[in-house]
C-alpha cells in the first residue's frame, strides 16, 4: 500500500509542538502519563508511537466505559434469540438498553428478546447473595418467554465484590432447561476499560458456547462466519449481501442481528471474516488454533476499501469467487461513481478528526479519503498496541494520533486544527456543534446508517455532506 | 438542652475469646447501676443479645429485610427488643458463611437504626459486639465517625489471642487519625495461663493503654449461659456477678482514652519470650518436625 501523501499544513514540528503546549496545562504527573499516548504519526514505523490501553489518569474527563458496557452493549447485546441478563442492581442494565442501535429483525418475546432484563439487586441480595435470586429469575425468564434460545448472565459489579458463584447457577439451569445458560464475568471494576467486557465475553463463548451446536444445512466449500459486525444502523444487512452476492454462504454472524445456535456451529466454517478485530479478534484465534480456521480482516467502510477487502477475500477462494468478485465490482463501480460525482465536489479538501471505539478511527478513513476529506487526526478510547500498529499506515504522516484523548485534548487539538468536521461519540457531540464545528456521532451513525457496504456509502455521503455543508453552520455565532 | 452525652463502645477481640459473653454481662452490670443502655450485634452469627432477652436468637435486621424484600419497609420495633432491666437490642445479622456479604449487613443495619431513631436521647451506652475477624469495611461500621469512639479489646494470655488484639490497635490507629476512636483498655478474659494478668499488663502497656480489668475463668458463668442469662441476672451474689460490676463500674468511671501504639511483630515476639509464651529455641526450630 502507497503511503499517503502529506497534508498540507500538517508538519511533525506543529503537531509536537499542540502536544506539547496542551500538556503544559496540566500538572506534571499527568502530563507524564499523557505525554507517551500522544504523536504525530509515521506511517513507515513498524509499531505505532503512541502507548495504549492504559488506566486513565485521574481526574480527566475521559470518553471510557466498563467491563460491564463492553460485554452487554457490544458482544451479547446484539445476538437476538437470547434473554441477556443484567445481574445487579437496576442501572446498569437499564443505561445500556437499546442505547446501541445494534438493529435485529424478529418478532420481540417471540424470535428476539429486546428487553430489558434485571436481577435488580436490593440490599437483601447483597447480604444474602443473588443466587438464589438468580435461579428464580431463570425460572421465570424461561417460563414466560419459552421461545428464546438461551440466556446469558452478565454480571455487574457488586456480583464480583460478593464473590457469588453464578457459574454455578447456570451450570445447573442449563441442565435443567436444556438450552444454552452463559455466565459472564465482567464486573465493570475488572480492567481500564470495555475492552476487557469483549474479551471475557470472547472467552464466555469460547467456554459455553462454541462447539455446542451444528448447523443444519450441510458444510459447503463457501461456508464463511461474519465476525465483528454489530449491526449498527443496519450494517450487517448491507454487509451480507454483497459476501452472498460474491458466492460466499454466510452461516453466522457475530453478533449484530444474531442467532446464538449458529453462532455455536461457526466451529465447522472455512473462513472467518472480521470486521471489528479489537472485539472480537480473541475468538478468531480460538477458532484458528483449535479447529484450524483461518481469518481474514477486511474492510466495508468506502467503496476503495470494499473493493480492496472483496480481492482480499476472493484470493482465499477459487476462480468462481474471483470472477464474482470482479463482477460485483463492476456492477457497483457506477453506482459508487455517481454518489462520488454527486458529493466529492463539495467535500473534497476538507478535514476531519476521529475520536471512536476500537476500529473506526483507522476502518473508516478510506470511506472519508473517498470523498476527498483528509484525516487530519484519529485516536481510540479502548484500542491496543496491536490496533494502532495498523493504524499508522491508514494516516498521513505527522496527523496527529491520541489514544484515549481526554475531553480538554481533544479540544484544544480541534482549536488548533481547526477540522471541517468531527466524528466521535455522544460525549463529545454537543461540545463541538456549540462550537459551531460540524459533528457526527460515529459510535450509533447518529441514528442514521448503515455505513457497511455500497449501501452503506451512500448513506455516509450523504450525512457527512449534511452534517459539513448544512447551512446551519453559517447561522450559528459562536462565542469561542 | 441538657447534655447529656451517650457513650458508644465498641468490643473487639478474637473470635471465640468470650466477647458476646464479656458484652451482655457488662452491659447487665451497667443496667443494674441504673444505666440505659443499647446492644447492637454486629455479627451474622446474631449471639450477642441472647443472655439479655433469653432467646435462642433474636430476629435480626437482616433476617426482617429478606423477609419484607427491601429495609424501606421495615420498622424500628420489628427487631428492636427489651431484655434484662429493659436493655434494648439489636442484631444486625446476616447471611450463612460463605455467601453474600455480612459486612454490608453490619451497615446496613446500622444506617437503618441511625435512621429510624434508635439512637434516644435517654440512651447513657451502646455497645457494639462485633464479629471477631474485621474482614472488610463493614466491621469497621461501628468505628466510623459519629458511632464508638472508646474500643476495648477481650483478650486472653494465649499467644494467637494477643496477636489478634495488636492488629485490631493497628486498625484503631488507622481511624484514630481520622476521627475520634480511641482504645480504652484491654479486657483480659481468663484462660488460666502462666502469668496472664503481668503478661496483659504488660501488653497493655506497650500498646499505651491498661488492662481495665482481669476477669477470672469461672464455671458460673457457663451455668448461666445454659440458662440464656448473665451472670449478675442468674446468681447476683456470685462473685463472679461482682467481676462484671466491677468490670462495667470501671468503664462508667474510665478517662482513658489512647491513640494506641501498635507493636511490631519483633517486639510482640519479645514479649512472649519474656513471659515464657515462647521459647528463644523455638526460633531456631520453626519449621522442624517433632523427632527431627
Amino acid at each position: 500500500m502507497a503511503e499517503r501523501k502529506p497534508i498540507k499544513g500538517i508538519t511533525k514540528d506543529r503537531t509536537e509542538k499542540l502536544i506539547a503546549d496542551t500538556l503544559a496545562e496540566m500538572p506534571e504527573k499527568a502530563q507524564k502519563k499523557r505525554a507517551p499516548h500522544l504523536g504525530a504519526n509515521e506511517p513507515t514505523a513498524s509499531t505505532c508511537a503512541v502507548k495504549s490501553n492504559k488506566k486513565v489518569v485521574p481526574g480527566v474527563m475521559s470518553q471510557r466505559g466498563c467491563a460491564y458496557a463492553g460485554a452487554k452493549g457490544v458482544v451479547w447485546g446484539p445476538i437476538r434469540d437470547m434473554v441477556h441478563i443484567s445481574h445487579g442492581p437496576i442501572g446498569c442494565g437499564v443505561y445500556s438498553w437499546g442505547t446501541r442501535r445494534n438493529l435485529m429483525q424478529g418478532v420481540p418475546g417471540v424470535t428476539c428478546f429486546p428487553m430489558d432484563f434485571t436481577s435488580d439487586f436490593q440490599e437483601r441480595d447483597i447480604v444474602y447473595g443473588g443466587d438464589p435470586k438468580l435461579d428464580k429469575l431463570l425460572d421465570e425468564a424461561n417460563e414466560l418467554f419459552p421461545l428464546a434460545k438461551g440466556f446469558s448472565v452478565l454480571s455487574e459489579c457488586p456480583v464480583g465484590l460478593i464473590g457469588d458463584d453464578i457459574n454455578a447457577v447456570t451450570k445447573k439451569k442449563e441442565k435443567e432447561f436444556d438450552k444454552l445458560v452463559v455466565p459472564c464475568n465482567c464486573e465493570g471494576f475488572r480492567g481500564v476499560s470495555q475492552s476487557l467486557g469483549h474479551h471475557i465475553s470472547n472467552d464466555s463463548i469460547r467456554d459455553f458456547i462454541i462447539g455446542k451446536f451444528e448447523f443444519k444445512e450441510e458444510a459447503g466449500p463457501y461456508d464463511v462466519a461474519l465476525i465483528g459486525d454489530y449491526n449498527i444502523g443496519g450494517d450487517v444487512w448491507a454487509a451480507k449481501p454483497i459476501l452472498e452476492e460474491i458466492g460466499l454462504n454466510v452461516k453466522s454472524v457475530w453478533t449484530g442481528d444474531g442467532e446464538v445456535e449458529k453462532i455455536a456451529a461457526t466451529h465447522t466454517v472455512k473462513l472467518n471474516l472480521i470486521h471489528c478485530y479489537r472485539s472480537m479478534n480473541y475468538m478468531c484465534k480460538v477458532m484458528e488454533e483449535k479447529w484450524g480456521i483461518p481469518w481474514l480482516e477486511y474492510n466495508f467502510f468506502g467503496p476503495t476499501k470494499i473493493e480492496e477487502s472483496l480481492r482480499a477475500i476472493a484470493e482465499q477462494f477459487d476462480d468462481t469467487i474471483k470472477d464474482n468478485v470482479e463482477k460485483v465490482i463492476k456492477k457497483y463501480r457506477p453506482e459508487m461513481d455517481a454518489v462520488l460525482n454527486e458529493y466529492k465536489p463539495r467535500l473534497e479538501g476538507k478535514t476531519a478528526m476521529l475520536f471512536v471505539g476500537g476500529l473506526r478511527p483507522r476502518h473508516t478513513v478510506g470511506a472519508y479519503e473517498d470523498l476527498g476529506i483528509e484525516i487530519t487526526g484519529s485516536g481510540y478510547e479502548f484500542a491496543h498496541q496491536d490496533d494502532y500498529d495498523r493504524t499508522a499506515p491508514e494516516m498521513a504522516k505527522n496527523t496527529l494520533i491520541y489514544d484515549d484523548v481526554s475531553e480538554f485534548e481533544l479540544e484544544k487539538f480541534v482549536e488548533e486544527f481547526k477540522p471541517d468536521l468531527i466524528g466521535s461519540g455522544i460525549k463529545e457531540k454537543y461540545v463541538f456543534q456549540k462550537a459551531g464545528i460540524p459533528f457526527r456521532q460515529m459510535h450509533s451513525w447518529d441514528y442514521s446508517g448503515p455505513y457497511h457496504g455500497y449501501e452503506g456509502f451512500k448513506v455516509f455521503a450523504r450525512d457527512i455532506d449534511m452534517a459539513i455543508n448544512s447551512p446551519t453552520w453559517d447561522l450559528v455565532k459562536s462565542p469561542f | 438542652m441538657a447534655e447529656k452525652k451517650m457513650r458508644q463502645i465498641a468490643i473487639y477481640g478474637k473470635g471465640g475469646i468470650g466477647k458476646s459473653t464479656t458484652t451482655q454481662n457488662t452491659v447487665a452490670g451497667l443496667a443494674s447501676l441504673g444505666k440505659k443502655v443499647m446492644i447492637v450485634g454486629c455479627d451474622p452469627k446474631a449471639d450477642s443479645t441472647r443472655l439479655i432477652l433469653h432467646a435462642k436468637a433474636q430476629e435480626t435486621v437482616m433476617d426482617k429485610v429478606r423477609e419484607l424484600g427491601t429495609v424501606e419497609d421495615l420498622e424500628l420495633e420489628d427487631v428492636l427488643k427489651y431484655g434484662y432491666s429493659g436493655v434494648k437490642c439489636v442484631e444486625s445479622g446476616g447471611p450463612e458463611p460463605g455467601v453474600g456479604c455480612a459486612g454490608r449487613g453490619v451497615i446496613t443495619a446500622i444506617n437503618f437504626l441511625e435512621e429510624e431513631g434508635a439512637y434516644t436521647e435517654d440512651l447513657d451506652f451502646v455497645f457494639y459486639d462485633v464479629l471477631g475477624d474485621v474482614v472488610c469495611g463493614g466491621f469497621a461500621m461501628p468505628i466510623r465517625e459519629n458511632k464508638a469512639e472508646e474500643i476495648y479489646i477481650v483478650v486472653s494470655g494465649e499467644m494467637m489471642a494477643m496477636y489478634a488484639a495488636n492488629n485490631i490497635a493497628k486498625g484503631i490507629l488507622k481511624y484514630s487519625s481520622s476521627g475520634n476512636v480511641r482504645l480504652a483498655g484491654l479486657i483480659c478474659n481468663s484462660r488460666n495461663t502462666d502469668r496472664e494478668a503481668d503478661l496483659i499488663t504488660a501488653l497493655a502497656t506497650r500498646l499505651g493503654t491498661q488492662m481495665i480489668h482481669f476477669v477470672p475463668r469461672d464455671n458460673q458463668v457457663q451455668r448461666a449461659e445454659l440458662r440464656r442469662m448473665t451472670v449478675i441476672e442468674y446468681s447476683p451474689e456470685h462473685p463472679q456477678a461482682n467481676e462484671y460490676r466491677e468490670l462495667a463500674r470501671k468503664i462508667f468511671e474510665n478517662k482513658m482514652f489512647v491513640v494506641p501504639t501498635p507493636l511490631e511483630m519483633d517486639e510482640l515476639e519479645e514479649l512472649l519470650l519474656e513471659f515464657g509464651i515462647m521459647e528463644l529455641d523455638d526460633e531456631e526450630n520453626v519449621g522442624k518436625v517433632e523427632n527431627a
